[in-house]
């Protein structure tokens, strides 16, 4: 077993603490690991990525080499479309929707959602809503790395572990709000996962997973939603219409 | 056996520490920064080792000789091009030799991620006459540090650790090791060993070059250079390289391949291979130095040698897997997707809020009345300026550099000979050009952005910054009328233009220091 994860992003977004978690879950797993990263000049709110590597045998480079990667796990979804020709065929992009903006040049943000809904393999998490959501908008990148999670080799509870560790320094809330944001990045893209694999559109799955309260969502009701919306603009508009976050066991009443 | 995570940075510094480190020494600059920052960091409570930043990094090396002198053992660091600025005390190490363990670890920068230059260290290196280690992980930068010491103190040299920002800048579990005591104060008075003087200097170096027959024996028999022999085609992997052919060849092939993590390099090793196969690679992440030694002018007559210098692999930049797997003949790696084509940029950009970005837009405003004014910088956070929107900077070159420059264009008769240089730099080496040109009394003008901090290497402590700074400036002997300070906000704008105009007007040398601090250093002082 191996796997090769880009972790990309905007330098101050986070992504050397999302490698500080699965870092720690490989050492503690006892795999072999290497995480290099960028430091100096391209952290001043220039691109940044990270090549973190581990698995049950010698890890040799520590850069990824090209049709290597198994998984661009991007805190920035224009930063997906910069690392995704290292994808191996089958590999996956788990990413956040939430552009960071800080060039004049940046595209259209529903051509570039509809262009990630072009890769075979992706899990698309709003991730400003679910840090929001638990707590703080910074906690983007915890999002994230829970979207991830379920194709990493490492329990839920190993994971948080180490969260808690990341952010021990900073107080018992910062933990609390820095778990939370994991556990709804978690849960968004298994539900997300589980949406596309019943039939519904990535787009209408985004948009909808927007609407169910944080607290409630539980894959196991995505067949139920996807049968309930089936794609179908007016039920999904019903939806998103209510007036408070929808309970994520209430498919039924919008069937 | 502890196991911890560590950048190969850290590892060599952990690696110091526990071979029994008394003083660690350097001044930062990616990729280096993070060696010193983890000894002092790791040594703080305690207090037992001595962890201070120098002004630049000949200060810094003079400081761990003085250390290595009294008997203890003392880790330098630095970039590569900081080596340059530390060359003649380096140099001269070599031929005084050392007392207490002296270790120089310097991190190169291929494909120059934030530097300007891709200079490969192994070059002084072989320039002095020391040994030089190649760390290949992380594991090997901890353990190496023992054998460096070590090797210090039984032949009295110096000893190179050379990095690339790839180890440097790469985390994996490193096994850790007993911390070894301290070495005891037990200072080398042998006055001619120390006292270069011509006679003595002689001698000296002549010891120098009598210690190279056992310096390439411990290479030789090294256990980093490990010889493997199998097919006739012929590989030699040096450091990193060798990761990045593993990579791709696995240990199931037929190659024959010598690994070189240890020079001087092991001549009789390098034959053996050449004797045994018909065509050979040579993969080193960083200049063609071992390349060039096997072809020598003459090449080989019955083996065809490959690498940089052909074309099989990029005579500039970084290595990487991809680029060996081609040199190898191999084909791609199938992928997924193909590259995106047209994808937005994203440079690096001064933060919102910078004081820099009020100095510039000032000083651009202060210059307007001039024909496309070209203005000397330096090297720093600051250097950003030279890009959109600003584009107020039109040089950087070393550090320093602004000053000198702007006199020497001041000298030909360019005007307004305007250098722009941050306080840490000044610090490091802008204070002997600005003295330099007081006292010549050249029509130049010095901008100091004094931001109070190392910005771009993570706000370190700058040694000359607020009353330190406008003394120093002083001390000179430039004018007090010549010598403003001004603050650099969006209010103050019309003020701060006025002010560079009016000196930008005066016949001679002025200074005007814009002072505020780095707001991201305004951060961790608050935290």
């Amino acid at each position: 077993m191996e796997k090769n994860i880009i972790l990309a992003g905007v330098g101050g977004q986070g992504i050397l603490s999302i490698a500080f978690v699965i870092d720690n879950a490989a050492l503690d797993a006892g795999f072999q690991f290497k995480q290099a990263e960028v430091h100096g000049m391209a952290q001043r709110g220039g691109a940044v990525q990270s090549n973190l590597r581990y698995g049950d045998s010698e890890i040799w480079s520590d850069i990824i080499p090209t049709g290597k990667a198994d998984m661009v796990l991007s805190v920035e979804p224009l930063e997906v479309m910069r690392y995704r020709h290292y994808l191996r065929p089958g590999g996956w992009v788990v990413t956040s929707t939430t552009p960071y903006v800080n060039i004049p040049d940046y595209p259209e943000i529903d051509s570039l959602l509809s262009d990630l809904t072009a890769f075979e393999n992706i899990i698309m998490v709003d991730t400003a809503h679910f840090a929001r959501s638990a707590g703080n908008l910074r906690a983007q990148n915890m999002v994230t790395v829970g979207a991830a999670s379920p194709l990493l080799d490492f329990s839920e509870d190993r994971l948080l572990a180490f969260v808690e560790m990341l952010f021990a320094r900073k107080g018992e809330k910062i933990v609390a709000v820095n778990q939370r944001a994991f556990r709804f990045g978690r849960a968004a893209g298994l539900f997300f996962r589980g949406l596309v694999d019943s039939g519904m559109q990535r787009l209408t799955a985004l948009s909808l997973i927007g609407k169910i309260d944080p607290e409630t969502i539980d894959a196991t009701h995505a067949a139920a939603w996807a049968g309930a919306i089936a794609d179908d603009e007016a039920k999904l508009e019903a939806v998103l219409a209510e007036e408070e976050a929808v309970a994520c066991d209430r498919a039924a009443a919008f069937a | 056996m502890n196991r911890e995570i560590l950048l190969g940075d850290e590892a060599i510094g952990l690696g110091a520490i526990d071979a029994g480190l008394s003083g660690v020494y350097g001044y930062p600059g990616t990729p280096s920064t993070e060696i010193f920052e983890f000894v002092e960091r790791r040594t703080k409570k305690a207090g037992d080792v001595h962890a201070f930043w120098s002004t630049n990094e000949k200060v810094a090396y003079e400081e761990a000789l003085g250390m290595s002198w009294a008997g203890k053992r003392a880790l330098v660091c630095m970039k590569h091009v900081g080596l340059n600025v530390a060359a003649d005390a380096f140099m001269n190490s070599a031929v005084t030799g050392t007392n207490g363990g002296l270790v120089l670890a310097v991190a190169d920068d291929p494909g120059m991620h934030s530097s300007q230059n891709e200079q490969d260290s192994r070059y002084f290196a072989q320039f002095a006459l020391i040994p030089c280690f190649e760390p290949r992980n992380q594991q090997e930068c901890y353990d190496m540090m023992f054998d460096a010491f070590s090797l210090s103190e039984e032949l009295s040299v110096p000893v190179m650790i050379r990095l690339v920002t790839r180890i440097a800048h790469s985390r994996a579990g490193v096994a850790t090791r007993d911390r070894l005591p301290q070495k005891e104060l037990e200072p080398d008075k042998q006055i001619k060993k120390w006292t270069l003087l011509p006679a003595n200097a002689r001698a000296q170096y002549k010891h120098l070059t009598e210690k190279q027959p056992e310096l390439l024996r411990r290479a030789e028999e090294s256990r980093s250079n490990s010889l493997d022999l199998r097919g006739t085609k012929g590989i030699i992997a040096c450091g990193l390289a060798g990761n990045y052919l593993f990579e791709n060849i696995g240990n199931d092939h037929d190659y024959s391949i010598l690994s070189i993590c240890h020079y001087p390099l092991p001549a009789e090793k390098v034959r053996e291979l050449v004797g045994h196969v018909d065509e050979l690679l040579i993969l080193e992440d960083g200049y063609p130095l071992v390349e060039t030694a096997v072809r020598g002018l003459f090449g080989l007559a019955h083996v065809s040698v490959r690498g940089r210098m052909t074309g099989e692999i990029p005579r500039t930049g970084e290595l990487n897997p991809d680029i060996v797997r081609a040199a190898l003949g191999m084909e791609p790696l199938p992928t997924a997707y193909e590259p995106a084509t047209e994808i937005s940029n994203r440079p690096p950009a001064l933060c919102k809020g910078c004081p820099h970005t009020d100095s510039f837009r000032a000083l651009n405003d202060a210059l307007n009345d001039f024909d496309n004014p070209q203005v000397f910088s330096d090297i720093g956070c600051y250097t950003l300026a030279a890009l959109p929107p600003l584009e107020a900077v039109h040089s950087c070159v070393a550090m320093g550099a602004s000053i000198g420059m702007a006199a020497g264009a001041a000298h030909a008769g360019y005007s307004p000979a305007v250098a722009a240089i941050g306080d840490s730099t000044f610090s490091h080496g802008g204070i002997t050009p600005l003295l330099s040109a007081v006292q010549q009394n050249v029509n130049l003008n010095v901008l100091v952005v004094d931001n109070s901090t190392v910005g771009m290497t993570g706000t370190q402590r700058s040694m000359s910054t607020g009353s330190t700074l406008d003394q120093i400036i002083l001390g000179t002997g430039i004018s007090e009328d010549h010598f403003r300070v001004i603050e650099p906000t969006p209010r103050n704008h019309e003020q701060n233009v006025q002010v560079l105009r009016e000196e930008l007007a005066f016949e001679g040398p002025s200074v005007i220091v814009a002072r505020r601090a780095c707001i991201e250093a305004l951060k961790t002082r608050t935290n």
